[in-house]
């Protein structure tokens, strides 16, 4: 690095470290690994989305030749979760299934086929319960009982109100005040990697690799359920073929595996199915938003009540962290002077919801993206330009307390409205172009379980071998491994291939909580900065010793004077976000030490004969701070794009006589190439004050605005809204038909159901100079 | 993961030697082409066999001639839509190989396998354990049909691209038993029932497909489904015409996905007859040709739509075939 600012290896787009091996198919995925003697397992599931087990009969199974072990949720009765608050999950339930895939009973056999035969001859008792399968029936009464047995009333898991600042002066205040009424249907994380676990139990010791995107979590979920101390367990993250959400709990295989492992002295491997993948899930909520906003004449935004009720499906999951989120971030892009925010989830017989790229707040983003181009046409003002009116600042704290440092959404506007041609679009029948805007975490604030330790710790050994950098970041995929491989490349003066990584190792990595809320780049970065620039400062202070410069003698040569001096050289660094919540129950969700910014125009053509679409290009910008890697940003953009036209316009979860309705990839919709348009990438950099090197997230921000911009082009094209996702043909047709019977030309959800929402707690809104010393520090 | 079962794997090297191994075997027997519906629906236990018949000995060669073009069963949906024969005479009919799934399947996947594909339905294309969870139905392992449980037959949806095609062609299918050879209109090859939908003997085996010397005749396959790719058909329309002048002189409309076996609505072709293809009678026809179709809640998206679309891909198909 050079102290003007310009660097060796930040900034320039260079392949993956692990590119080779991932292309040639020589990485080794969790299902790749076969050790000797490996067991294969299978897991018999619930067919009935509700029910108690009445009994279960093991004994047929246990009698089938190759069959080594048959366990049941008795011989794994402790609940786990991610959630300190809701440890409401068992790796093998005995007492009640809660929908259909619920785990019951696994095998472990010498053939994957004699284990699934096996689980076919378990027989289990049921005694059927009702299912509740809708928001509208979780919140009436049961008719046979609860599907938990806490939250309350009915079958409501979370309830939340929060209000900050004056919102009955401020709707008072408005010129104008709209509501309106959104739905986001659910949808899953597709990764093209199945779930899949090994487990050996060897000198009284497990160690599990799995396809996981958070091995820490994992490590302390085995160790509550196995009861065994966290020193006896080792969880090593294996080669990954996709998270984006859906591998960031601990899951049943994996307790299942390493407990058949320590019944049966062999490996044992699982690995899901893609119907089973379905139902591990942890996708998004399905969410019913409603929104009211008040407005003056000229579109600036007085006051906000925004309420939701998510669909949590059977378990917790994160769902509490979800509920608050789809209230935390609205804030975060427009400046609402007064915001109240009620949130209600409610539990259902389906698999879990659980976190998904953008976690719980792509459906509020949604929601008020298009509420709000709503309102501007009722003043007859350009959607883009009163957003653009109530955009917060840099360097300021919103009503809620998050606290906005660099922000980049004019320049990302200002690149899409531009390159798009937005303003001067052909208008034609059946073409239209959309306009929205978004924010993300880059790293959540505040740890999954209370503690006051680092959320990243990051160890670098240098010898006469070369570098190593140790770290817990898993890389799924965005590109973890070569971002740390980057920074410490840029500090010691190499490049990212001459450092070796070790990752993703309870055993030999120091502390990394995962990859999930976009946090390695900032998080994991900022620990291997502080790492590499320790051992920088040893390597110079050998080097100069000897009466050189650092940058005069090879690598080599620095590390050979360095050992010799020092001895043993290692240095460590760690990152710990700054403590920046609000003073009220729930702020610890939604604060981050930075927010990514994007702005981002559809055009697509919408027939309104058939309703179907076709989508003629994509811009999009990204605020990123800096980009360590822009080939890396780039791609994690892209596949945000996709992923969020593939929710825009096909994917759902959806249920039909209790079970999922198409647990497969070729029923359950996602874009195939063909489907997916140009899309023209521009990555703005505003260098924020706490990032590596000035670096945000990238990874999950970029879906958000992509979403409401394909129903806003559908207006445009032709008329119509469908508040609501997937835009499928059907609804369009619907639309239009409405439209000319002369009824609201719309389609979405009417109502927002009567919630026992708890009494408001009132926030003062932060004082105006609360981060003024940071700021001036920066 | 979904493991296949064990199975023999047979190699004849005749087709009367195939069809001989299938009549001797019996239902625990099926034959494999390309295989690229019949091993998915092993893994999902949807088929159950002891033994398969490998046809990778079919010739796999388009003959043109005079009077009539030859395809041979093995020839691969990708060679059919590629091929400078089928393209120039045919392309409606290389036009429905081209539109079947994804290029790795249609590398796969010959013209004789689609020709003999299984009926959908998104309540039997599941696995074992879904289906086991729903309760079983009677095109496998049940007695009743999920769709319409009031009913006393299978409502499972042909989905070939590539037989309604080869109807309104009015093509012909050489099969092969264990005693000799005939040959059988493709429109006659199939029933009305979504699990009984051959008509053709379980030992038979499809070894070409004949297609009448194309003259003037004109084809267009239209194909509705989600996705540019992958997808099979929710809806589909097989148009082959002839024109004096600009009159039509003879035509003929085949549905896809929207009953149990290709539909022809005839109806609808005989209305075209002396007429111009224009606007107003292709949408005429289509609205005659859409009655007949009766989509059911068994495939991707609402059945309402799929009917109202019928109108739609044979409008479509028409006014393309009209313009070749």
């Amino acid at each position: 690095m050079t102290d003007n600012g310009r660097y060796a290896v930040i900034g320039k787009p260079l392949p993956k470290v692990d590119a080779a091996s991932r292309v040639t198919g020589q990485a080794v995925y969790a299902d790749d690994m076969l050790l000797p003697r490996t067991l294969h397992c299978r897991i018999l599931r619930s067919p009935h989305p509700h029910a108690r087990i009445v009994s279960i009969d093991t004994s047929a199974a246990r009698r089938m030749p190759g069959v080594h072990a048959v366990i049941t949720g008795a011989d794994l009765p402790i609940k786990f979760g991610i959630l300190p608050v809701t440890q409401d999950e068992r790796a093998l339930e005995h007492e009640k299934v809660r929908y259909v895939g619920d785990p019951i009973a696994a095998v472990a056999a010498t053939d994957e086929e004699i284990a699934a035969a096996a689980c076919d001859a378990i027989a289990v008792e049921y005694q059927v319960l009702e299912p509740v399968m809708s928001i509208d029936a979780a919140l009436g009464r049961p008719k046979d009982e609860r599907i938990q047995d806490y939250g309350g009333p009915n079958n409501i898991h979370k309830l939340v109100a929060l209000e900050f600042g004056d919102v009955d002066g401020g709707f008072a205040r408005a010129d104008h005040v709209r509501e309106d009424v959104f739905f986001f249907q659910g949808n899953t994380h597709l990764p093209m990697e199945q779930h899949s676990a090994v487990a050996t139990y060897i000198d009284g010791k497990v160690t599990l690799w799995s396809s996981t995107q958070v091995v820490h979590y994992v490590h302390r979920a085995l160790a509550k359920v196995l009861e065994l101390p966290m020193n006896r367990i080792r969880v090593i993250g294996a080669a990954h073929g996709g998270g984006f959400g859906g591998k960031t709990d601990p899951f049943a295989h994996e307790i299942i595996v390493a407990k058949l492992a320590m019944i049966t002295g062999r490996p044992v491997k699982c690995t899901l199915t893609r119907e089973e993948v379905f139902y591990a899930h942890r996708g998004r909520h399905p969410v019913l938003m409603w929104v009211r906003t008040g407005v003056t004449s000229d579109g600036r935004i007085t006051a906000m009540h925004f309420k939701s009720a998510l669909d949590g499906g059977a378990y917790g999951s994160y769902g509490v962290a979800s509920t608050f989120y789809t209230g935390a971030l609205q804030t975060v892009t427009y400046d609402i002077p007064a915001y109240r925010f009620e949130g209600c989830r409610v539990f259902t017989n389906k698999p879990p919801c659980g976190p998904k790229r953008g976690h719980g707040t792509p459906q509020p983003r949604f929601a008020i993206e298009l509420h709000l181009e709503k309102i501007a046409r009722d003043l007859g003002i350009d959607p883009v330009e009163m957003k653009r009116a109530n955009f917060v600042k840099p360097m300021t704290r919103t009503v809620n307390w998050m606290r906005v440092t660099s922000c980049g959404l004019e320049e990302c506007t200002e690149l899409v409205m531009k390159a798009s041609g937005y303003r001067e679009r052909e208008r034609r029948s059946g073409r239209g172009m959309g306009f929205a805007i978004s924010s993300y975490l880059s790293g959540a604030g505040t740890a999954i379980y209370w503690n006051d330790m680092p959320h990243s710790e990051v160890q670098i050994k240098v010898d006469r071998g070369g570098v190593t950098a140790y770290c817990g970041a898993m890389d799924i995929g965005q590109g973890s491994d070569s971002v740390l491989a980057a920074v410490v490349a840029e500090e010691l003066g190499l490049q990212p291939k001459d450092i070796r990584l070790v990752t993703a190792d309870t055993d030999t990595t120091p502390i990394d909580l995962g990859s999930y809320s976009s946090r390695v780049t900032f998080m994991a970065g900022n620990a291997a900065l502080e790492a590499a620039r320790k051992m920088r400062a040893l390597l110079v202070e050998a080097v100069e010793a000897s009466g050189r410069k650092y940058e005069e003698v090879s690598f080599e040569e620095a590390s050979v004077l360095a050992e010799a001096r020092f001895g043993t050289l290692t240095t460590a660094g760690s990152y710990t976000p700054p403590k920046i919540a609000g003073p009220y129950k729930g702020s610890g969700v939604g604060p981050s030490p930075a927010y990514s910014y994007s702005a981002c125009v559809v055009d697509l053509d919408a027939d309104p004969r058939t309703g179907l679409i076709h989508l003629n290009k994509v811009w999009i910008a990204h605020d990123v701070g800096r980009a360590i890697n822009p080939l890396l940003v780039e791609g994690q953009v892209e596949g945000s794009v996709y992923m969020g036209l593939g929710e825009a316009l096909m994917e759902e979860q959806t249920f039909r006589k209790g079970l999922h309705k198409w647990p497969s990839m070729l029923e359950y919709k996602s874009p195939t190439f063909l489907d997916m348009p140009d899309v023209e990438t521009f990555i703005v950099e505003t260098n924020d004050p706490e990032g590596p090197y000035g670096a945000k997230e990238a990874g999950q921000g970029p879906l958000l605005p992509v979403i409401p911009a394909v129903n806003a082009a559908v207006f445009d094209a032709l008329g119509i809204w469908v508040d609501e996702v997937p835009v499928t043909p059907e609804k369009i047709v619907e639309a239009l038909r409405r439209r000319d019977k002369g009824e609201p030309p719309r389609y979405g959800p009417q109502r927002f159901p009567e919630i026992p929402y708890p009494p408001t707690i009132k926030v003062d809104p932060p004082p105006r100079d609360l981060d003024r010393a940071a700021a001036a520090s920066i | 993961m979904l493991r296949l079962p064990r199975f023999k794997y047979l190699r004849p090297k005749t087709a009367r030697e195939a069809a001989q191994m299938a009549s001797d075997l019996g239902p625990r027997a099926m034959f494999v082409a390309g295989g690229t519906d019949l091993f998915p629906k092993l893994k999902r236990r949807q088929f159950e066999v002891d033994a398969l018949i490998g046809l990778d000995f079919l010739p796999r060669t388009i003959h043109r001639g005079d009077d009539e073009t030859i395809v041979d069963a093995g020839v691969t949906l990708a060679s059919a839509s590629s091929s400078a024969e089928l393209r120039g005479d045919y392309p409606g009919y290389a036009e429905a190989a081209g539109l079947v799934s994804s290029p790795p399947l249609r590398n796969a996947g010959t013209i004789g396998g689609n020709l003999c594909v299984d009926t959908r339905c998104n309540y039997y294309d599941m696995t074992y354990e879904w289906r086991k969870a729903a309760g079983f139905c009677m095109k496998k392992d049940g007695d009743i049909c999920l769709v319409a449980p009031s009913s006393s037959r299978c409502w499972a949806v042909s989905s070939s691209d590539t037989a309604p095609m080869a109807i309104a062609l009015g093509a012909l299918v050489t099969l092969a038993g264990p005693n000799g050879d005939r040959e059988l209109p493709v429109a006659a090859l199939y029933k009305d029932d979504g699990i009984d939908y051959m008509a053709k003997q379980p030992s038979e085996v499809v070894t070409s497909l004949q297609l009448h010397a194309a003259g003037a005749t004109r084809t267009a396959y239209v194909k509705l489904r989600r996705r540019g790719s992958i997808d099979f058909p929710i809806a589909g329309a097989a148009v082959a015409l002839r024109l004096d002048g600009p009159l039509v002189t003879s035509c003929r409309i085949v549905l896809s996905a929207v009953a149990s076996h290709p539909l022809e609505a005839a109806e609808a072709g005989e209305f075209m007859i002396g007429r111009r293809v224009d606007e107003e009678s292709a949408k005429a026809a289509a609205e005659i040709a859409a009655k007949p179709a009766k989509p059911l809640d068994n495939a991707d998206l609402s059945h309402f739509w799929r009917k109202r679309m019928v109108r739609v891909v044979v409008e479509q198909a028409l006014k393309r075939a009209g313009d070749r």
